[in-house]
């Protein structure tokens, strides 16, 4: 008896260590978030800075008290600009690291490269780039945006308050392009452009000489109607480009350009005196004139100790990624992923356009749609806003083939395309 | 007889607007209101009350809608009054629009800035064109008539006319007369007129010309709209020979930026045989002190800002020539004879330049200006050649033609030449072989500094700089012969010339891809390139 007795009482003391131990793991041991953007190569030129916004936040929020009563801690790699090696690292940080969340990637070829990573694994990523759409996974977060967010509002506003009837797409050689162009196209024939009058161009990555091309935009825009150039020229061929038309003499009131990647920080490196008009689409610009905006430029600058630093869209984004995930996290009680993922569905959190902005159950966030125009200080000053804000679309209503899908991920339907004609949800195999 | 009356009523208008301009300006209480009311509405109501203040024909219109084109204009919250404001870091200078005089000085903060968008701007251009047409200053003439040009608008013939009468300067007279015509074509007046006005156009015969006949070809009927179809014919036929002209131009541009970043390569690897992947870095620190150098002079005097480009030459030089010595005697001098480690180590230290590089300047581009000399366009004929283009194109002649004078015609030279054909007849005649061989790699090196200032002026300066450039300059020495700088010459030029012919049909990303493939054809065919070194040396 007595030796049944000092077993029982031995069992009840290991318990209650046992669950002390838990206890105190539960509330000392820090929260992971992995950061998973280039610091080198290629990419490092836009990536650094996400890399920086999101120490920040994760700074703030520490002092704030942490999440669940956490400290959190990043954990930071460098995936080198080498989309392989952004799947290793993916796999680094939710197998060796054991984070609980990821923010990271900014081309659409990383993102495709770590989404079976995350798939997998069952990770969370946040993904902070406007892209092409497309997709729709159970574990990535599409805090960017959809070319409904970006793109047709853009054409929208040159159409009513320009009066533009020709069009000239101008695109890098990649994913992205292509599809907004396919995207863009099939709405301006949709609209009643003739296709004599758009003008389809891409060039290679880091394009540098656009003689040429220039001249060809000047010369299809002088054929009649007024002409528009919409850009989704990527990075480092900007430069040369806004170059070429300057010195051709093509200013923004002979042909406007409305770019979609080119925002403070790539202007940062341009001398914007022959730039001032050209537009851009965002869904945030550092111009923008809310508190929540002034206090987010302060503490950024306070951060990174340097007042000429901007910010822009992306880290926008990786706010209020962060933001959502803070909440859904408090709301759900743990950090589990598939906790995580059904209660972030709905949390609203303010951006720093002053609305909120509502994760959707497509996994993709609300924005308001912002137009501005280029002033000679590498800012941009806000021409036109969306009354409210635009739902991402993850599939295009533009495409043939995805007109049909939609994204749900709440039970029952738990589909990233659903076909609503056949009924059914093919699964992961897009 | 009618021109000739109509240039009366024109005259008679005109000084009729002059007398009237001290009433408007004396009724003030009925200008600043609409004054006031620019603040007000969205674009097209801004448009709308300039066109309107631009009526009144008093004298303050033209300044304040200047003010407005140019974004200088600014609303007082408190009681929505409008300001001309002139910038002062946070301080706004603020000057009454009618009076012209200075009224307070507040902070920038506390006005709203009257906002203009690009089609509003383009409204503003015709409207204050309108009013400078008789402006003292030329150039504004010159502006005013373009702008007219552009914008035909019948109601102007008049105005138009008497500008006509009163111009002095052909060049502008000439502008005017086609702006008359362009605004003519438009209007329903007689058939002779419209006529002579199809003339007028077909003898600017450029692309707008070209717009204006063919649209009035598809609206008008009879005689005038063949004539107009036959002069948009002959526009477009003249500006096809051009256009050969402007490709042309376009190739040997390209050409030229190509050989400033081959011919260093030229050296390193062409002359001395070295396989360097760090050439591109070479080019990029050219231009990264390009933008050290800039930086400098921006903190000086502005007048010296022009002339930094003078001074970052040398700088270029010397540091990327630099950087090259120092890689030659570390690391390159001990791999002679080994191309594949060579290739790996001078890899590798692009790498490591590049990441350096990275962390002093950060991963952001940086900005290098244009110098004014630099920036703009000039027409020759029908062809646009742009200043910066011109600029690197003579650069990269006079690199080239120094180039060449320092290997035919200097001690230095000659040591060059003889080390690189025979290493060991060469060190027993006493040069001193391992020096040459290091002033050649500085030399090489120096040079594709010299590029990278070049390349500042029409690239991104970015850490990536130099391997956007690595590929095509082995391509242009290979292509052109190892070992020859002639070769590299009609190298870089036959492949600039023959990209740009491509491009306009083929699209950019197929021309580049059918050059790779002509030259692989080519070098299977001639492997030793356009110009192959023939003779004892080529063997070694």
């Amino acid at each position: 008896m007595t030796g049944r007795l000092t077993t029982l009482l031995g069992a009840l003391a290991a318990s209650t260590v046992l669950t002390t131990g838990a206890a105190t793991a539960q509330s000392d041991e820090p929260i992971r978030v992995g950061i998973l953007h280039s610091l080198s190569g290629t990419m490092a030129i836009s990536e650094t800075t996400l890399k920086d916004v999101m120490e920040m936040l994760i700074e703030e929020q520490n002092e704030a008290g942490g999440v669940l009563g956490r400290p959190l801690e990043a954990v930071v790699v460098d995936p080198a600009s080498d989309w392989p090696l952004f799947a290793e690292r993916a796999r680094e940080l939710l197998t060796v690291h054991e984070v609980d969340v990821v923010f990271g990637a900014w081309t659409s070829v990383s993102r495709k490269s770590i989404l079976p990573v995350f798939e997998e694994l069952n990770g969370i990523l946040f993904y902070p780039v406007q892209y092409e759409g497309e997709e729709s996974s159970r574990n990535i977060f599409y805090t960017g945006a959809a070319p409904n967010q970006q793109a047709i509002p853009a054409v929208d506003y040159l159409m009513d308050e320009y009066g533009i009837e020709r069009w000239v797409l101008l695109g890098t050689d990649y994913v992205y392009p292509r599809t907004t162009n396919r995207i863009l196209e099939t709405y301006l024939l949709d609209s009643g452009v003739s296709p004599d009058d758009i003008m389809i161009n891409y060039t290679p990555f880091g394009h540098s000489d656009w003689q040429s091309i220039v001249a060809e935009v000047a010369e299809f825009g002088s054929e009649g109607p007024l002409t528009a150039v919409v850009s989704t020229i990527n990075g480092d061929a900007n430069v040369p480009f806004y170059r070429e038309l300057a010195n051709q003499g093509i200013s923004a009131e002979d042909i406007p350009v409305v770019a979609f990647s080119v925002g403070e920080e790539e202007l940062a490196g341009i001398d914007t005196e022959p730039l001032v008009g050209h537009l851009a689409a965002w869904n945030y610009f550092m111009s923008v004139d809310t508190p929540e905006n002034e206090e987010f430029i302060e503490a950024w600058h306070g951060f990174i100790g340097d007042e000429d630093r901007v910010t822009n869209d992306p880290m926008e984004a990786h706010y209020i990624g962060f933001n959502m995930w803070v909440e859904a996290v408090e709301a759900a009680g743990t950090t589990d992923p598939d906790a995580v993922i059904d209660s972030i569905i709905g949390v609203s959190v303010p951006n720093l356009s002053g609305g909120l902005s509502t994760m959707m159950p497509n996994h993709h966030i609300t924005k308001p749609v912002l137009i501005g125009e280029i002033q000679d200080d590498g800012q941009f000053e806000i021409v036109w806003e969306t009354a409210g804000l635009v739902p991402g679309d993850a599939w295009s209503d533009y495409l043939e083939d995805s007109a049909m899908l939609i994204a749900d991920w709440r039970s029952p339907m738990s589909c990233g395309n659903y076909n609503v004609e056949s009924g059914t949800c093919s699964g992961q195999n897009y | 007889m009618p021109t000739a009356l109509r240039r009366l009523i024109g005259l008679l208008l005109v000084s009729l607007t002059l007398v009237m301009v001290p009433t408007g300006a004396g009724a003030q209480d009925g200008v600043r209101p609409m004054i006031d009311i620019l603040a007000e509405g969205n674009f097209r109501d801004r448009r709308a009350a300039a066109e309107a203040l631009a009526a009144t024909g008093d004298p303050a219109a033209a300044p304040v809608l200047t003010a407005l084109l140019e974004g200088n204009l600014y609303g007082r919250p408190s009681d929505g009054a409008v300001f001309i404001g002139v910038e002062e870091g946070d301080q706004l200078t603020l000057i009454d629009p009618i009076t012209g005089e200075t009224v307070d000085q507040v902070a920038e903060r506390s006005m709203d800035k009257v906002r203009v968008n690009n089609p509003l701007r383009r409204s503003l251009r015709t409207i204050i064109g309108v009013l400078t047409l008789s402006n003292p200053d030329p150039a504004i003439r010159m502006e005013a008539a373009e702008s007219a040009f552009q914008n035909p608008d019948p109601n102007t013939i008049d105005t138009l006319d008497a500008a006509i009468a009163a111009e002095e300067n052909s060049a502008i007279r000439a502008v005017l007369e086609q702006a008359r015509a362009a605004a003519i074509l438009d209007d329903d007046a007689g058939q002779a007129d419209q006529l002579a006005a199809i003339e007028t156009l077909r003898d600017r015969g450029d692309r707008d010309a070209q717009a204006l006949l063919n649209r009035l070809a598809q609206q008008a009927e009879g005689p005038v709209a063949e004539a107009a179809g036959d002069a948009a014919r002959r526009i477009e036929s003249n500006l096809a020979v051009w256009g050969i002209g402007q490709d042309a131009v376009y190739g040997l541009s390209l050409g030229s930026v190509l050989l400033l970043s081959a011919i260093g390569l030229a050296i390193t690897f062409g002359v001395m045989g070295v396989i360097n992947m760090a050439h591109g870095e070479m080019v990029m620190l050219g231009a990264y002190s390009t933008f050290v150098v800039q930086e400098i002079f921006r903190g000086l005097d502005p007048v010296f800002f022009d002339y930094s480009i003078f001074v970052a030459l040398p700088v270029a030089f010397v540091v990327a020539g630099g950087v090259g010595i120092l890689i030659e005697r570390t690391v390159i001098q001990w791999l002679y004879g080994r191309p594949l480690e060579t290739l790996m180590a001078t890899w590798g230290i692009s790498l490591i330049l590049q990441q350096t590089v990275r962390s002093i300047f950060g991963p952001t581009n940086q900005q290098v200006a244009n110098p004014s000399f630099m920036s703009g366009a000039f027409e020759l004929g029908h062809l646009t050649i742009t200043y910066n283009r011109l600029w690197i194109f003579v650069g990269a002649m006079v690199v080239f033609a120094a180039l060449v004078l320092i290997l035919r015609r200097t001690p230095f030279g000659l040591h060059m030449r003889a080390v690189t054909q025979n290493r060991a007849m060469a060190a027993n005649m006493g040069i001193r072989t391992a020096r040459v061989d290091a002033l050649t790699f500085g030399l090489g090196s120096g040079i594709a500094g010299i590029a990278g200032v070049a390349l500042s002026q029409i690239d991104n300066v970015s850490p990536n700089l130099g391997q956007g450039y690595i590929i095509d300059s082995f391509m242009v020495v290979v292509f052109g012969g190892v070992g020859n700088l002639w070769g590299t010459f009609a190298g870089a030029m036959t492949l600039g010339v023959a990209n740009k012919f491509l491009e306009p049909w083929a699209g950019a990303v197929v021309a580049k891809i059918l050059i790779l493939v002509l030259i692989i054809l080519f070098i299977q065919r001639r492997p030793r390139g356009l110009f192959p070194v023939r003779g004892r040396a080529a063997e070694t």
